[in-house]
Order: C-alpha cells, then structure tokens, then sequence
C-alpha cells in the first residue's frame, strides 16, 4: 500500500492494527516533506510532533496545518514577516480540538501573508508552487494546505476561507476543500483576516476524510462568539444518505468562464444527471457586485484587525508590513473614515442583506447551486501581481456566497488541456454541510474523481 | 451688559466590579496584583483572539441605565473604536457608538428645598485600556486593567456651575453603590470625570435657550476626586472668562488636570483629533434584549437613595437632611426602615438622630445595633429617683469640685456628669444627667 495516499482511515486502521506506528507515520511524511518542500515551499515551518497515545479518530496522525492558525508553542506567522518570531501560547479551538482527537501538527502550511491573496504568492516567505505545474501558483490564501494535501505532504489539512481561500486553491490543487457555513467552525485562535467572513476548514483527498475533519472542529465554542448554537450531525452518515438533489445553475456564474472549464462543467452536470440529480436554471444578482461588496467590507475588517500590530509587540516595526497588507490597510482605514461609512461600509452591509435574501429565496427551489470554483484554471506565477484587484477577480464565483456565509465544497472534476485541475463548487443553504458531503460523496463513488489525486501523487514518490 | 454662562456636560466612566473581565474570563480585580499576571489572549489583543462579552457586564449596565432613567432599547451593539495608544493592544477599543445600552435619562438631585434634574444622553459599555507606568526613563505597560469593564455615562450640557457638577457626582456614586455594581472610588480610579466646559456670553437678564452653545469646548482629564472635579471647573471657568473678556476665543482642546498647581495644563488640541472610524464589532453579535429580560431587571432594581429619602419625609415626616444622610448608604438606610419597623414610627425621628449623630455604630453587627439602639431608647426611661441618688452620691463624694463648680468652674460640671455616667453604668442620657447636676446644684 502507498501509505502517501493513504486516507485517514486507513491510516487509522494501520495504526490501530499496528502495522505502523505513529513515529514512522511522521517520519514518512517529513521524509516526503524535506524531499518535496525544498521546491514547492509548501511548509513554512515543521514540527516535531510527539506522538500522541490517545484513542481519538486521529490519534497519531499528523496534519498540515495553515500558518493563520494559533499552534501553542509552534511559531505563527500567518506568512506575515511582522510575526516572524512569534510563537503563539495558545491553541486557536480549531487546533485543541483536532489535539483533543489525537491529531498530531506536522507542519505549518505557506498561505499569502495575512490571507491577503488568491495565489500564495504574497507571501513573505516565497510563493508555494503547484504541484501539478511548478511554473504556476498553488491558488490562496490556502494554498500551502492545498499543495501538501494534493502532493501528499500530509495525509490532509486544515485551511481557512474568507472568499475562495479554500475553495481556490482546492481547486487549483485538485483537492477537496470545504468551506463550512459562517460560524460552524470556531474562529477562535485564527489570525483574523476579515472577521465576518473568515470560516476555517478541511482540505482532504477523500470525501470521507473531509467529512470526518469537519466533524471534530465544528461545533459552538464559548471563545468565539459568532460560532453556531446549531447542533453538528453526524457528517459521515449524511455523506451516506445518497439524496437526490435539485441543484440550481446560474448563467450569472458561468459568465466569462474559461472554455475548459466551462466544458468541464457541462460535463460535470452530465454526469450527476445521469446519477439522477436534476438541474434546475436559477438567477442570481450576478457576482461582480459581490466584488465591491466584498472589497469594502473585507478591507475594512483587515484595517482594523491589522491595528494590533503597532510595533510594539511582535519585535517588528510596521514597516514590515509588506505591498499587499498596506494597500488593504489604506483602503480600509479610508472606507471606515469619518464622512465615507455610509457610503462604503454601510452601503456594502445593505447590499450584503440583499445577497443574503437572494441566496434565501433561491434555496427555497433548489438544495444545491453548482458553479465553477473560479473561471480558470490554475495561473502562471506573476499573473495576479499584475493587477492590484486581480485576486478578487478570480474569486467572484467565491464571493457571494462568502459574503453571505454560505457553506461551499470544491470537489475536483477533470483536468484542463494543460493536465491542470479544474474544481466544481457546490454551495448550499446555512448548516447543509451534510448536503455538500452527500453530492461530493455521490460523485466520488461514481467518477472516482477520475483518478486525479492519484496522478499527482505517483509524480511525487 | 452681558454676563458670561458656564455650560458644562459630563462623561463618566466607572469600572465595574464584575469578577470578571469584559471580554475575558480573567478577573476584574487587578488592583494591587503585579503587573501582567490578569492576562490572556483576549486582553491581550493576541493574534487570532476573540472577545465573548460578559452577561453579567451587560446586565449591570442596563441596571445603571434603568437606574439613570434611561430607555433601554431592545436593541444593542458593540462597535469597535480605533486609535493607536501603546495601552490598547489591539489597535481599537470595543465600545458602543450608535446603539448603546441606554438613552434619554434623567436624574434628579435634591436638597429638600430645590429639586434638580440633569438629562442623560446615554450609558454605554466598553473596556477599559492597560496601564502605563513611566519608570526612570522608560516606559512600561501593564495589561491587568485591560479589558475589565468599564461604563460610560454622558450627561447633556445641564450644569452651569462646579458645585452642581459635584453634588450630581456625588449622587451618582451613590446611586452606583446602592446598585452595588461598582466601588466607584474616584481616587482609586474606579469612578473618573471629563467634564466638557465652555462659557456663553448672554445678555443680562436673558435666560439659556438650552440651544445655543459656544463654538468651543474644553475636556479635562486627570480629575481625581470630587474636591478636584470642583476646583478644576472654576479654574477653567475662570480661565477662560478671562480670555473671552480679552475678545479671545479659547481653544478646542483637551487639557489635564494638575493636582499640584490645581490648574489645567493643554494636552491636546483639536488638530491631533481622531477619527475613531467607528463600526459595528463583527466578533460579537447583536445584542437583542427581551422585554420580559429587561423587566425583570427593572424590578429587581433597589429603591434609589433620593426617591427613597423623599419617601421617608413623606410617609414619616423625617426632616429632609436626616432622611438623605441616612440614604446615602443602601445597608444604613436598611438598617434604619429596619429599626423604625421595630420600634416604632413615633420614634423615627429620634432613631434618625442617633444614626445620624453616630450614637450607634451602623457597621455593627444588626442585633448589637438593634441593641445599642434600644438602650439609648431605654435610658429616657431610666429611673429618676436612681439617678437623683447617683447625683447626690457623686455631689457628696467630690465636695471639692462641687466648691469648683460653685465658684464658676464650668469644668469641674463636666467631671461630675462622667462621674454620675459612671455610676448609672452608660444608662443614662447625658443630657439628663447635666439638667439633673445642674438642678441639685444650683
């Protein structure tokens, strides 16, 4: 057995029956990180972990986990060279409860610095490549977490979303990420990036490993205020529930797509349809309204949340921060000025509201909406610096339902012209994580997802 | 002929005594401990922490608002208020901005004679900042204080002089303290004043329109006491009639309070001002308040110390000083309906002016108050041909004073009543015993 692509429970049916400990596990995967790390830069940082005798679903198995994420102990830089020496003394909630399950912090995982980025090549450690084409950019902010679960860097991973984080480069990466419902997941403990949107969760291989990691770190949590008092399901059995989906398409959503992609999707609807789904036309506000409504109020959170940083903590002066995080900081601080509230921050809330009753009304005639996660796929290194609101661009099939605080997966569909992943998203209504699972479970029972994940991890033995 | 009108507003802030923080569960009580040993994430301001407001924070200060008069909307939010000081470790502070806990209050302050109210606009919720402590050249900060819940009560421009000012401060703790919410201590720092002041020029005999207010105003800062808040209102006032009567404007700005010079010294002037670039805290939700909830708090509150002195002169006829002394504490003013139920209405007064008097201590434990309280009762009664006794004993006993005392040694009076005192074993007034010396004697 090829332990790389290995799924968690396989792993932990290997560890239980002690056909491998878990030392050897996170020797493996280090073995495999300081062999590929070197050229993807997918690690910022790697642990040491001690090896946990606990009974917990994880109990011995090491996870990537994103640098955004309070590791105790563990330096915690959110890719940002300002906290390049600070190690954090607290697990973010996210982190104690994957420890409380046994899991073990193999590393942290590169992102853009801050999360400010759909590319990871904001960050100031380097840019992490894709692994399906080095020459190109992994997607962000995720984008380390992304890389070392599809180059089996790690058995899986833990990332966070604010619009497309998760969802981008899962996609990009040819992985399955999920971007649960605002609230479901603890914010507690992650680096805030724009804190009415940011929503950790799990990159995986397998549906079942994801639906598993999702289950260990959603749930209420007294740290964090705006976490859900909804009770979690059982995610695996709603995985397994096999329904048949009503799912709504937008030609809103496939405006500008890329013809591969666009290709992929017709494809993608096919094959579900033969499964027994049924497609159903829907319109949406079209999403580049999304875009102003995001920009604004994402930027205008960083600006604030950015304020900790005065220099006088964290042994960095402010002129660490680097191009990407002082553009969002003077944007922000000028949406948020005295006189231009109402018309930036304010006006983008009203619009939100708007979202928010559009995605309502439409989930009344449908349970999923399919789209796309992102018109392209994956960009040559450079591409997003060329344009200053190019990250945004790209995540315009991310942000409406970010803005609205909608639970997302991304699930890999094909491979474009160029051998590159092309990823579908399905969105669905609040707390339907469930729903999510089952149609990624459906299709992966069906297509195998074409033996994507495979492919790239035989390139990387 | 024009006369110069102070118009004078207040923002108050005082620390609540929770036991915990405000957003934190670290505890409240940073007084005394060493520096940065109440501390955690939250307070912190640290990478990824997030802020869970505290219930019983909240909950205290819809106590204080419906105390003060206050509307409590059911409707509440925090919002986040930014500025860079090296004591706010996240860069903002959470407070309220434009839906606080409390609007539109009132508060009465009377004398007995003249009855006054001041408007409050509104009572708010925030957190309090660290501490810096300026050490032989450098500059340190303790985080204990960061984060303990403080709550912001601002008062339209009602008053027009210091002393107002300070009676209204007065009231105000005590009011707080009857809620038993905080100590607000003003010198401890739990209770702290900026009174905004500025001076209008009106005609003579031309009233206030309520309306028309200066183009300036001063804060000040750094008052540490009610005798400070006073002295520091009449230096302002008095600078700054000065300066208008020189054809000069003062200037908007923040000044501090000296203690030392008892004088206003400039801190900041109106071109380093902030904008705080408000808006709504997105870590913590909407706060909606039922109105069952609010209710319930509204009648769990406490009689108030004034509405409960101008009870006691109406349903006892106590003279108004007594009524409100004796109000001013929540246990005294207890303890008092306590004795009066006892003993008996037609003793109210009387019972009035032993506490007030201090002839009994009302820190004691209540059965030895009740006691002392009935003794005192108890010697009126004591018995005339006893004490006629004692006075002839004490009289035969000390014929040297006695010839003092005849030959106008007022004195030697009073050594003969500790005497009789003596005998009569503290059972006897003293009062009595005088008239009795006095009757023997002369």
């Amino acid at each position: 057995m090829n332990l790389a692509a290995a799924t968690l429970a396989e792993l932990r049916t290997l560890l239980d029956t002690k056909k491998i400990s878990s030392s050897e596990l996170v020797d493996f995967f280090r073995a495999r990180i300081e062999k590929h790390n070197p050229k993807l830069n997918v690690y910022l940082t790697v642990c040491d972990p001690e090896s946990a005798a606990g009974t917990g679903p994880l109990a011995g198995i090491p996870l990537a986990i994103k640098d955004n994420f309070c590791t105790k102990g563990i330096r915690t830089t959110a890719s940002a060279k300002l906290l390049d020496s600070f190690i954090s003394p607290y697990d973010a909630t996210v982190i104690s409860r994957l420890k409380e399950a046994g899991a073990l912090v193999q590393g942290k995982t590169n992102m853009d610095a801050w999360a400010h980025g759909s590319s990871t090549e904001t960050s100031d450690y380097g840019p992490t490549l894709n692994p399906w084409d080095t020459t190109r950019v992994p997607g962000g902010s995720s984008g380390g977490s992304a890389a070392a679960t599809a180059a089996a860097l790690a058995p899986a991973a833990i990332g966070s979303e604010t619009a497309g984080s998760i969802r981008g480069p899962a996609s990009w990466c040819g992985v399955i990420g999920v971007k649960p419902t605002y609230g479901r997941v603890s914010r507690y403990g992650v680096i805030a990036m724009g804190s009415s949107l940011d929503c950790p969760g799990p990159f995986s291989r397998t549906i079942e490993d994801s639906a598993l990691l999702l289950q260990i770190i959603a749930g209420k949590d007294p740290f964090d205020a705006t976490s859900a008092e909804e009770a979690v399901p059982d995610y695996t059995a709603e995985m397994k529930k096999k329904r048949t989906f009503t799912i709504g398409i937008a030609d809103e959503y496939l405006e500008g797509v890329q013809e591969d992609v666009r290709k992929n999707f017709d494809q993608t609807k096919k094959e579900l349809e033969k499964m027994g789904h049924t497609f159903k036309k829907i319109s949406l506000i079209p999403p580049k309204y999304s875009i102003s409504v995001y920009t604004i109020l994402q930027r205008a959170e960083v600006s604030s949340n950015l304020s900790r940083y005065d220099g006088i903590r964290y042994g960095e002066k402010r002129t660490a921060f680097t191009a990407e995080a002082k553009r969002r900081i003077m944007l922000g601080t000028y949406t948020l000025s005295h006189g231009y509230y109402d018309a930036y921050y304010k006006k983008a809330q009203q619009v939100r509201t708007l979202l928010i009753e559009d995605f309502r009304r439409v989930f009344r005639d449908v349970d999923l909406i399919m789209a796309p996660s992102g018109p392209v796929t994956a960009l040559k290194l450079g591409e997003f610096e060329k344009y200053p609101f190019f990250g945004e661009i790209m995540d315009v099939l991310y942000e409406p339902g970010a803005i609205a605080g909608l639970p997302a997966i991304s699930i890999p569909t094909g491979l474009d012209s160029n051998s590159l992943p092309i990823g579908m998203q399905f969105m669905a209504n609040y707390f339907s994580e469930g729903a999510l699972l089952d149609i990624g479970y459906q299709y992966e029972q069906e297509t195998g997802f074409h033996g994507i994940s495979k492919q790239l991890i035989d390139r990387y033995a | 002929m024009k006369y110069p009108y102070p118009i004078i507003g207040l923002e108050i802030h005082v620390e609540l005594k929770t036991k915990s923080k405000m957003f934190c569960q670290c505890s409240a009580d940073y007084f005394g401990k060493a520096p940065n040993s109440q501390v955690c994430p939250v307070c912190l301001g640290l990478p990824g922490a997030l802020p869970v407001p505290n219930k019983t924070a909240v909950e205290w200060t819809i106590r204080i608002a419906q105390a003060l008069g206050c509307t409590v909307p059911e409707r509440s939010k925090f919002d986040r208020k930014h500025y860079f000081y090296p004591d706010l470790p996240k860069g903002y502070q959470i407070s309220q901005y434009d839906e606080p806990i409390g609007i539109n209050g009132r508060v009465a302050i009377s004398d007995g004679i003249e009855r006054k109210e001041f408007r409050i606009r509104r009572v708010h919720i925030e957190e309090d900042t660290g501490k810096l402590i300026h050490k032989g050249g450098e500059t340190l900060i303790d985080f204990n204080r960061s984060s303990v819940p403080l709550v912001e009560i601002v008062t339209e421009a009602d008053f027009h002089n210091s002393g107002d000012v300070k009676r209204f401060l007065e009231e105000l703790q005590v009011i707080i303290r009857t809620l038993d919410v905080a100590n607000a201590d003003m010198e401890k720092g739990d209770m702290r004043l900026e009174p905004n002041i500025s001076v209008l020029y009106l005609e003579k005999g031309q009233k206030w329109d309520g309306k028309t207010f200066p183009k300036y105003k001063v804060e000040v800062k750094n008052i540490n006491s009610f005798r400070f808040a006073k002295m520091a209102i009449d230096y302002e006032l008095e600078r700054q009639t000065k300066l208008l009567e020189n054809g000069e404007t003062p200037v908007q700005e923040t000044r501090g309070f000296n203690e030392k010079t008892n004088a206003t010294v400039s801190q900041r002037t109106k071109e380093d001002a902030h904008d705080y670039r408000y808006f709504p805290e997105p870590d913590i939700p909407v706060m909606v308040f039922g109105k069952s909830y609010l209710e319930r708090i509204r009648q769990s509150l406490p009689e108030l110390p004034t509405p409960r002195a101008e009870r006691l002169v109406a349903e006892l006829g106590l003279r108004f000083q007594d009524a409100f002394l004796i109000t001013r504490v929540k246990s005294t003013a207890d303890l008092y309906e306590m004795l009066v139920a006892k003993m008996g209405k037609d003793k109210s007064q009387k019972i009035a002016n032993h506490i007030v008097n201090r002839k009994v201590d009302v820190t004691a434990p209540v059965e030895e108050v009740v006691s002392a309280m009935e003794a005192l009762f108890a010697e009126k009664n004591a018995d005339p041909a006893l004490l006629e006794k004692a006075v002839a004993d004490v009289c035969a006993a000390n014929g040297k004073v006695v010839t003092d005392y005849k030959n106008g040694k007022q004195q030697a009076l009073m050594f003969l009543v500790g005497q009789v005192m003596r005998q009569m074993r503290g059972q006897a007034d003293a009062a009595d015993v005088t008239a009795a010396l006095r009757k023997y004697l002369d």
